[in-house]
């Protein structure tokens, strides 16, 4: 059996209060993973833990079987992380910004040079790649900062919101892009709001509310297991979520009579 | 007046907003800090009343003549808060046309541009005002205690200078608009701005060193040969003079003078201000193509990450243009040591601690841009790099930048006199690394373009990068003089460190 892209076991990360609620999660190579949730579930703080952004208070974290706290940098150097907002450099030209980025992961410029015009290419990016990024839209952004992520060739791929701003020319290539990269076995994390992207593109759905697990699976098995037989990936969203409030809701009301019947 | 979208509603908005960005920025964003911001600004406001008695409660015990010493003492003064308020008027007229923020919604809205104009320039009136205010309300409040309540004259004469400033702020940024273009009226505004207000501070501060050998105006200003030199009592140059002895008529005439200029000033550019606001705004959706192709060949990450911070210092001319500014303020002190230490000193020694505390200087703000001002930390900080290979570069480029603009000056000092070349280069090198490790232990993340507020982020990091230069500066001049006192400003300047250290945020 190949190794896990990704292995999550019992993560934790609280700020004031739990933002990562003993998360675990499995996800195979060369897929296309969707993380959803509602805003606050945990989805963001769990992909910059994952990137080594932000330390987990307890838990482990494996990248193709490198453990992210033991080997910070041989973890770092098979990923790329895309965050939400975009951050690329409005003084560089996205030729030169890819060719820092390769610089940081160490390739070779030449190497750099071939991959960054096909990357170009993919993108829709040759008229403005000697451009200045200063002016540039969201979707140009995002399309630099993904090219940027993608030069260095990562074997695991995590986006934030990738789709979020762009209009439907570039969400297509960005689509394409991703979807290329995944059959040549990159394994791709993204979050998104637009609950169709995850029901076209991701191979398996994992649903987080309350930094915790709510539901794992394909979107067949997500749909098995309604209870209300939803079949779209919306209504099943909104099942999901609110069986899981519900169910936090009943254990602090347990907890809560607990205490109280302890105090008396 | 104050129905919705009415002059008085909008000024009440603004008002608003002004005040929750100063309680924001006196208490970093906590509001459970309100109390001791409020508690500080008191203790403030007590001890600079208490001080401001001390130095005037002497010469007002007799009263105030409005001979020719009062008017020309006020008048200098009343010129060095102009030449202070025009920089500070520009820079607001400049970041109200650029950052949008709020201008989308207000010029999309049916209000009419004249209203939104006439309302932004008088919130900078306030704003130029504020400052200003600030600093003499304990004087004329102790001057009124003293001498009468008819000093409170000074607060209308502050307004109609300020008002003065502005217009004049906002007139030199629509004909640079008009002359040079948006791109470049930024640059150019901010340089105007920064030029302007040293040209007369510092120009007052050199003609009273080369003078009476003090950096202090009011010397210069009560000196018996700028008296002679100045025109007769009954002349309108005493106007504003006047205005702040209470003169009624004189007051009129400023307050008529500067409200006029003001409502001609917004009269005549309201009309283009959404326009120009557009351009502003669409200078960054235009293409821009890089001056010169540029490629990283680099092989490491610690290349790249060099290379890059070179690349964007190159390329904005407006913070190198910020980060030298600083550097004109040490002209005056250069002067006064050259003019009280010269004899018997070559001029060598004397340049020594004026370039170890510019470089000083230099590095942190480099520092800053490099450590702090990183556009791109999440980038940088998933790069498979260690944090200290990261750090490491990034000093590495800071240091290289200040040894490229130092070097040419020691050279030319060790020419004149090895030992003193030494001495700098060594005391240069402390100097920056002392910025450096102070920028390192006080880190935050923030955009490049907030470079000039990084004072305002972090106080306790600003003064502690002055008083560890200018420390170094001392132990520098002690040592080119050969003197063992040296080591105690080494001391100094390490304890300005170390005392740094006990109040940086710990890392999370």
């Amino acid at each position: 059996m190949s190794q896990p892209a990704l292995v999550l076991q019992d993560l934790c990360k609280s700020f004031d209060a739990p933002a990562v609620d003993r998360l675990s999660l499995t996800i195979a190579p060369g897929q296309i993973y969707a993380l959803l949730g509602p805003n606050g579930a945990g989805k963001t703080t769990t992909l910059r833990m994952v990137t080594g952004l932000l330390a987990a208070d307890s838990g482990s974290i494996a990248v193709y079987g490198i453990d992210i706290a033991a080997d910070p940098i041989a973890a770092k150097r098979i990923m790329a992380w895309v965050p939400d907002e975009p951050m690329i450099y409005d003084k560089l030209t996205p030729a030169e910004y890819l060719a820092f980025v390769a610089g940081l992961w160490g390739i070779a410029p030449e190497d750099a040079k071939a991959r960054a015009d096909d990357l170009f290419g993919w993108l829709g990016l040759e008229d403005v790649r000697d451009q200045r990024c200063q002016g540039f839209s969201k979707g140009m952004r995002q399309k630099v900062a993904l090219a940027g992520a993608l030069i260095h060739d990562p074997k695991l791929l995590i986006l934030d919101e990738p789709l979020t701003g762009l209009d439907a020319g570039s969400a297509r290539q960005v689509k394409a892009v991703l979807r290329e990269h995944a059959e040549r076995g990159v394994t791709i994390i993204l979050t998104t709001h637009i609950l169709e992207v995850a029901e076209r593109m991701a191979d398996r759905i994992a649903v987080i509310a309350n930094g915790r697990l709510a539901a794992e699976g394909t979107l067949e098995d997500l749909r098995a297991r309604s209870r209300h037989g939803e079949t779209n990936l919306e209504d099943l969203f909104l099942e999901v979520v609110a069986d899981s409030q519900m169910r936090d809701a009943d254990a602090d009301a347990t907890a809560s009579h607990a205490r109280a019947k302890a105090a008396a | 007046m104050t129905g919705t979208g009415s002059l008085g509603w909008f000024a009440t908005h603004e008002l608003r907003l002004a005040w929750r960005d100063w309680m924001s920025m006196m208490t970093a964003g906590q509001r459970r800090r309100e109390r001791s911001a409020y508690i500080g600004v008191g203790v403030f406001v007590l001890a600079i009343h208490v001080l401001a008695y001390a130095m005037i409660s002497g010469p007002l015990a007799n009263g105030v003549v409005a001979d020719a010493g009062t008017l020309v003492l006020l008048s200098g003064l009343y010129a060095l808060a102009f030449s202070l308020m025009i920089p500070q008027a520009i820079e607001s007229v400049t970041r109200a046309f650029y950052a949008r923020a709020d201008l989308d919604l207000l010029l999309s809205s049916p209000t009419s541009e004249r209203t939104i104009f006439a309302v932004r320039v008088s919130a900078i009136v306030a704003q130029t005002s504020a400052l200003a205010l600030l600093l003499i309300v304990p004087f004329v409040v102790v001057a009124a205690i003293i001498d009468g309540p008819s000093w409170f004259a000074v607060f209308p004469a502050v307004l109609a200078l300020a008002a003065i400033a502005t217009s004049l702020a906002v007139s030199i940024t629509f004909v640079l608009f008009k002359l040079i273009g948006p791109r470049r009226t930024r640059l150019v505004a901010q340089i105007v701005a920064a030029v302007m207000g040293a040209v007369f501070l510092i120009g007052t501060q050199i003609a009273a060193i080369l003078s009476f050998g003090q950096m202090s105006r009011v010397k210069l200003f009560q000196s018996d040969s700028v008296i002679e030199a100045m025109p007769a009592l009954d002349s309108w140059l005493w106007t504003p003079a006047r205005a702040m002895l209470a003169d009624p008529q004189a007051l009129l005439i400023l307050l008529a003078v500067a409200l006029s200029i003001l409502a001609l000033t917004i009269v005549a550019f309201a009309g283009s201000f959404g326009r120009t606001v557009l351009i502003a705004a669409n200078i960054g959706e235009g293409a821009v193509k890089a001056g010169t192709p540029w490629e990283f060949r680099c092989k490491t990450a610690a290349q790249a990450l060099r290379q890059k911070e070179w690349r964007l210092l190159a390329r904005d001319p407006w913070l190198v243009s910020q980060t030298l500014m600083q550097v004109l303020y040490l002209i005056p002190p250069a002067v006064l040591l050259w003019r009280n230490f010269s004899e018997g000193t070559t001029a060598s020694v004397i340049l020594a601690p004026v370039l170890v505390m510019a470089v000083g200087q230099l590095a942190g703000g480099l520092a800053w841009l490099a450590i702090s001002g990183e556009d791109a930390h999440e980038l940088v900080e998933t790069a498979p790099v260690s944090p200290r290979q990261l750090t490491t570069a990034k000093v590495q480029s800071v240091l290289a930048v200040v040894a490229a603009a130092s070097s040419p000056l020691i050279f030319a000092i060790a020419i004149a006199d090895v030992w003193v070349g030494v001495v700098c280069a060594i005391f240069v090198l402390l100097a920056s690394a002392s910025s450096v490790v102070i920028q390192l232990m006080f880190r935050s993340q923030a955009r490049r373009s907030l470079f000039r507020r990084r004072q305002a982020a972090s106080k306790v990091s600003t003064f502690a990068e002055a008083f560890s230069s200018i420390s170094w500066a001392g132990a520098a001049v002690m040592a080119a003089a050969g003197m063992w006192i040296s080591l105690l400003f080494v001391g100094l300047a390490l304890s300005v460190v170390a005392v740094a250290r006990l109040f940086a945020p710990r890392e999370v």
